[in-house]
């Protein structure tokens, strides 16, 4: 058998465990609508996705991993407690020359979607794949994003503020430069403190007369109502510099899950809104323990995940081959309720999930990798 | 022997090469009939000069059929992956300067940086119902530049001509343009943004730094350098 045919038998070992797990087999198509993806992403999704077009459907996508796809099912027939599980390749564009990442590789995935316990939800996904991955003695990294959208949410600052911060958690650059500002750390910028004293003199409405009539579909009314956002923010308060370094504390947390754990109880006496993100941690550790995971040597990192794909909103976790930075993780996966959230139009489902690559798994077991 | 080299075919950018290389001593003409694609060189110069589009000679740059080329920074950025293993510049001829540029609406006044543009995306998107549209023919470019920006909930729109038309049209809220005084930018109620200079484009001789070198044409690159006044390129 060629490698290709032998990772394929080896994802088919996977997928008969998450079946004995109770997962039902699913397909996906190839070939996705891209609006969907393009909607949920954005434009970067082009530099990481291959797409292509035909005159009759418009823009479709090579699928770039079955997550959406899956969800998407769910919600069309699902019933609820669900839990699937698939094997085929995925499609990841290469934008780089000389890159080593594969264009196309194998996934063997499981997702769950349960409105039971989450931490036991999260620790079954971690443990079941983590399991199957024992052999290759891999160095597990978790995290989750919950923590920091709690803490943001936990900011003693505007609604509008903490809108923008949580929009921006998976681009730590922008993130980072948001804080800066709404701390009075970075200038603000000429036009916009011109255009504040403006607002601030009630001038607001004859600049607007002055800007002359405007082009394209964004109207004057909209452009109010952005002037009157910047004169609320304005008018805010600095964040403190003691909800700054707690951030910045939170976002440099990295060590074993346990020490994090006890790290991140000591930030919530200063904010409150992480103690329930600690409660969440503590149960997840628990229900891992349980499973047998050893959580001693599990490294936590609070920014883990932060620039993978948007969907994952919680429990995040990566294994990765001890030593070799150069290669992907082994498997990866996590928490989305939120995905599932912007896919349908009701509120979010629970679900949680987690991938192989097979391929790799198995080059790393014979030592090929 | 010979070198090729890939020059612009039309227009006053061909005219200007052939200005460049004829004040440093190397009078290249088009050969034979004014709508032949060729152009010849003296003899002695070591040169096939080829005349093709612009936006082709990264292209061929890149596949080595190209020993040399000249065309915008901005073409080879956005065309080649990885353009500076790909190609190596080696002399900016000082004209064809435009600068790549984010511009929105004149009479968007709470927009003048992207960080404005971000937030004016976001509530876009709120109120219309999609992400707010940026016409280009450069999405590569701007898609790199407004991802390291950190700018969210917008979508390119391809436009491949007459750009600065596509918000009064309605096919976009912004656009993404090459402008060399920002004239027809305004005349289109449109403004930069104070931050938006995507990339500043200038005329260059391009090497290919993958098209094969043996000896004898770095010995020819090495007497064409000297012909031009130009420092010996590296590698």
């Amino acid at each position: 058998m060629d490698d290709k045919a032998r990772a394929r038998a080896e994802g088919e070992r996977f997928l008969a465990a998450f079946a004995a797990a109770g997962a039902v087999r699913v397909e996906a198509d190839i070939l996705q609508p891209a609006a969907t993806l393009l909607d949920l992403y954005g434009e970067d999704i082009r530099a990481r996705a291959f797409l292509t077009a035909d005159p009759v459907r418009g823009e479709l996508v090579l699928r770039p991993d079955f997550t959406v796809p899956v969800v998407e099912r769910h919600m069309r027939e699902g019933a609820e407690p669900a839990r699937y599980c698939y094997l085929g390749e995925v499609f990841r564009r290469q934008d780089r020359a000389g890159g080593t990442r594969a264009a196309e590789y194998l996934q063997a995935g499981f997702e769950v979607f349960d409105r039971g316990d989450p931490a036991e939800a999260e620790a079954e996904v971690f443990a079941r794949i983590a399991g199957l991955l024992a052999p290759l003695g891999l160095r597990a990294a978790v995290g989750d994003i919950g923590i920091l959208i709690a803490a943001v949410e936990g900011l003693a600052t505007t609604p509008a503020r903490k809108a923008a911060l949580r929009r921006h958690i998976w681009r730590p650059r922008r993130f980072r430069a948001l804080i800066d500002r709404y701390a009075g750390r970075s200038p603000v910028p000429p036009a916009r403190a011109a255009l504040v004293a403006a607002l601030a003199e009630g001038r607001g409405e004859a600049l607007l007369d002055a800007a002359g009539p405007g082009t394209g579909l964004r109207t004057r009314a909209e452009v109010a109502a952005r002037m009157a956002a910047l004169a609320e923010d304005a008018a805010a308060p600095p964040l403190s510099a003691v909800e700054t370094d707690l951030l910045g504390a939170l976002l440099d947390l990295a060590a074993p899950a346990p020490a994090a754990l006890s790290r991140l109880r000591e930030l919530a006496r200063d904010l409150a809104a992480l103690a329930p993100a600690a409660d969440r941690l503590d149960r997840r550790l628990a229900a891992l323990a349980d499973r047998g995971v050893a959580v001693e040597a599990l490294g936590f990192e609070a920014s883990y995940g932060r620039t993978s794909l948007e969907y994952y909103d919680g429990f995040v976790f990566g294994l990765y081959a001890e030593g070799r930075p150069d290669l992907p993780p082994v498997a990866s996966g996590g928490r989305y309720d939120a995905l599932t959230a912007a896919l349908g139009s009701g509120p979010a489902i629970p679900a949680v999930g987690g991938v192989i690559r097979p391929g790799l798994a198995l080059a790393l077991a014979e030592g090929r990798a | 022997m010979r070198l090729r080299l890939g020059l612009p075919s039309k227009g006053r950018l061909m005219d200007q090469c052939f200005d460049w290389f004829k004040a440093r001593g190397l009078a290249l003409g088009r050969s034979g009939q004014a709508r032949e694609y060729a152009a010849a060189a003296p003899g002695e110069a070591e040169l096939d000069v080829v005349l093709m589009a612009a936006a082709e000679v990264p292209r061929e740059l890149a596949a080595g059929r190209l020993h040399l080329g000249v065309t915008g920074t901005d073409l080879v950025r956005e065309t080649l992956p990885d353009w500076a293993e790909t190609v190596g510049e080696w002399a900016r001829l000082g004209f064809g300067q435009a600068d790549l540029v984010i511009a929105v609406p004149q009479a968007w006044i709470d927009v003048d940086t992207l960080d404005d543009l971000d937030a004016a995306a976001a509530a876009f998107r709120r109120v219309h119902g999609h992400r707010l549209r940026i016409a280009t023919k450069y999405h590569r470019l701007v898609r790199d530049f407004l991802r390291e920006a950190g700018v969210a909930d917008y979508q390119l729109v391809d436009s491949q001509g007459a750009t600065e038309a596509a918000v009064r049209n309605r096919a976009a809220e912004a656009v993404a343009d090459i402008t060399t005084t920002g004239e027809t930018l305004r005349a289109n109620h449109l403004k930069v943004l104070s931050d938006g200079l995507v990339l500043r484009s200038e005329a260059t001789l391009f090497l290919a730094r993958t098209a094969p070198w043996p000896e004898a044409a770095r010995a020819a690159r090495a007497r064409l350098a000297q012909r031009l006044g130009l420092a010996q390129p590296d590698g």
